[in-house]
């Protein structure tokens, strides 16, 4: 067994006792990289040289016996959305193709302090926005389990560079399924926690209201690990919970005594593929084999879940992207183009006598902003943008934005009137296993569509972990999904290694590379 | 509600966007079957719901009025597409 088959909690006990060493790792991780990433495509850009600088002084830190974070020695990638300090972070859009932040995110400061050593940035759609990392704008990522199929968005690159085992744990974020989807598709486990549980401060906004940051990994284990070292209050996020956070990876091995698992009714209805929907129903059949109750719940509003985000989420993008004018960064159009373009056009028109269109014509500093922007973004950033910006316009609000923002109220009543039944809620992360590339790319609300199973999660601000259950016949992977209550992270963990422990699925690897 | 191409016009102009022909008439067609399938909101009976801004409910977080170290003028401008040392330097907006 390669070093990098094996988990990462098990990886860090051994460099706690010194018989591995950070370098070591580091070495095999970037020789991994280098032998599988030209098929995968899951990361843009590395510094192996700084990530073998960082490895080098954790082993010498270790050996002169300082005290060390909890990740000490251990390599995790960064989805391409979080700011390091002077590390480019593109968002993989051609406007920040060029933006080197001037600060750390606060999820990367606490990995830097919890000694991680930061392997390098991961793929993704461009601004988080997709389903299957397809809107990348720099290149395609392959899932690992068969080349010619998505990882899943918008955190494909986090998800495959673990499936690959490039990486024992890697940082996602999740506005509408973004990290379970990618860990379902790719037959590892990934998990967002409660809104406001990880702070988003430095984390390039898409919804605000929606996003949050979480980990990747091979196990529920090392998820619980690297989900301890990045959560907490941090008073840079006004929206950040000032709450303790548990030692999820000191508790993960303990079983919960009388959980009580719902299983959602409008979650098994048409269009849930068959072998799903056996797989999800064979691991819920786990949980009944250990002696777990199992009991039927209603989320009767679940099924407007995605239309209420698709008026929600580019509601808020269209603010937060309004940032990108070419002004203060990113990317800028060629100013002498744009004038000959703007006198060619006053021209035309004072010819034709056009008086009205004289009038309405864009003024320098408005075409600028424009051609930037149509320049910068690709086709989903602007369908979005787009889409908000109509939502959110005089004359449709009140029937867009205000009823989408009401009917999330609704789903997240439904929620809590299921919890007052059982602990957790299992259920499928997606309605099928991974589609081939190129599929859906002309159907954006198919693509929408995949996020089916995980947006309810975002609109009600739930944590929600995603881990492997099954394997379709041609040998995808099949993810299960368990949903808590607000700040239920502990329970969700633990309720998903009781699975874990029951079966071997975790264990499996892709042959295709 | 029918997505017409003028509307897309007038929306590219709110979100600062120049559309060309192509893309226009693309999402002319993909803006009316989104906006078709998220229509299907008005089925649903909210009398007497409040609209639900936030995943948790949060109330005002008021933060010490006390100056803290922020960004250098060259950190601020360290990614500017065009300035100078003192700004940021931009096309004309008055007059040319």
């Amino acid at each position: 067994m390669s070093l990098l088959d094996r988990s990462a909690t098990d990886l860090l006990s051994d460099l706690q006792s010194g018989e591995l060493s950070s370098v070591e790792l580091t070495q095999a991780a970037l020789g991994r990289i280098e032998q599988t990433d030209k098929q995968v495509g899951a990361f843009l850009y590395q510094d192996a040289e700084s990530a073998l600088g960082t490895a080098k002084s954790i082993d010498q830190r270790r050996q002169a016996g300082e005290q060390l974070g909890l990740l000490a020695g251990l390599p995790v990638a960064v989805k391409d959305v979080l700011c390091d300090q002077n590390t480019l972070a593109t968002c993989a859009s051609q406007m920040l193709k060029n933006f080197r932040p001037p600060y750390d995110s606060t999820v990367v400061a606490k990995l830097k302090a919890a000694d991680a050593v930061l392997i390098g940035r991961t793929n993704m759609d461009e601004f988080a926005m997709g389903g299957s990392t397809e809107n990348s704008s720099v290149q395609l990522t392959r899932n690992p389990w068969d080349l010619e199929c998505a990882p899943g968005g918008s955190s494909g690159g986090a998800a495959a560079c673990v499936a690959a085992g490039m990486a024992p744990l890697s940082i996602g974020t999740d506005t509408g399924g973004s990290i379970r989807q990618p860990a379902g598709l790719c037959g590892v486990v990934g998990m967002k926690p409660t809104y406001g549980r990880v702070s988003r401060y430095g984390l390039i906004a898409f919804a605000s209201s929606l996003d949050q940051v979480g980990p990747l990994a091979r196990t529920t284990s090392d998820a619980a690990l690297l989900l301890e070292a990045i959560s907490g209050h941090d008073p840079r996020d006004s929206t950040s919970l000032n709450q303790p956070v548990p030692a999820y990876s000191q508790t993960i091995d303990k079983p919960l005594e009388n959980l009580k698992v719902g299983i959602v009714r409008e979650h098994f209805a048409e269009g849930l593929d068959s072998e799903v929907e056996r797989a999800v129903r064979d691991a819920i059949a786990v949980y009944e084999s250990l002696g777990t109750e199992v009991k039927e719940v209603s989320l009767p509003h679940s099924k407007y879940g995605v239309a209420a985000y698709y008026v929600i989420a580019p509601s808020e993008a269209s603010s937060n992207l309004a940032r990108y004018d070419g002004a203060h960064y990113g990317h800028r159009t060629d100013q002498a183009e744009m004038m000959a373009e703007l006198a060619a056009e006053r021209k035309e028109l004072e010819e034709a006598g056009d008086t009205r269109g004289l009038d309405n014509l864009d003024t320098p500093l408005i075409r600028m902003y424009r051609r930037s922007r149509a320049e910068g973004f690709g086709p989903e950033v602007k369908r979005r943008i787009m889409l908000g910006t109509y939502a959110l316009s005089a004359g449709y609000y009140d029937a867009y934005y205000l009823k989408a923002l009401k009917v999330r109220r609704l789903i997240r009543q439904d929620y809590d009137k299921a919890f007052e039944e059982v602990d957790v809620i299992a259920g499928p992360v997606t309605a099928a296993p991974a589609f081939k590339l190129g599929e859906m790319v002309d159907d954006p609300l198919a693509m929408y569509l995949v996020d089916l199973y995980t947006v309810s999660a975002n609109l009600a601000g739930l944590p929600g972990i995603s881990l492997p259950c099954g394997q379709s016949e041609s040998g995808l992977p099949i993810g299960l999904q368990l949903q808590g209550p607000p700040l239920q992270e502990e329970r969700l963990l633990r309720a998903a290694h009781m699975y874990e422990q029951e079966t071997d699925w975790h264990t499996r690897r892709p042959t295709s590379i | 509600m029918a997505i017409t191409r003028e509307t897309v016009e007038k929306v590219a102009l709110l979100a600062r966007l120049r559309l060309s022909e192509q893309e226009l008439e693309t999402m002319t067609d993909q803006l009316g079957h989104i906006v078709g399938y998220v229509d299907q909101l008005s089925e649903v009976d909210t009398e007497g719901v409040e609209p639900m801004a936030h995943a948790v409910e949060v109330t005002n977080v008021f933060a010490e009025d006390v100056v803290q170290p922020s960004l250098s003028r060259e950190q601020a401008l360290a990614n500017a597409p065009r300035s100078n040392d003192r700004g940021y330097l931009v096309p004309a907006v008055l007059g040319d």
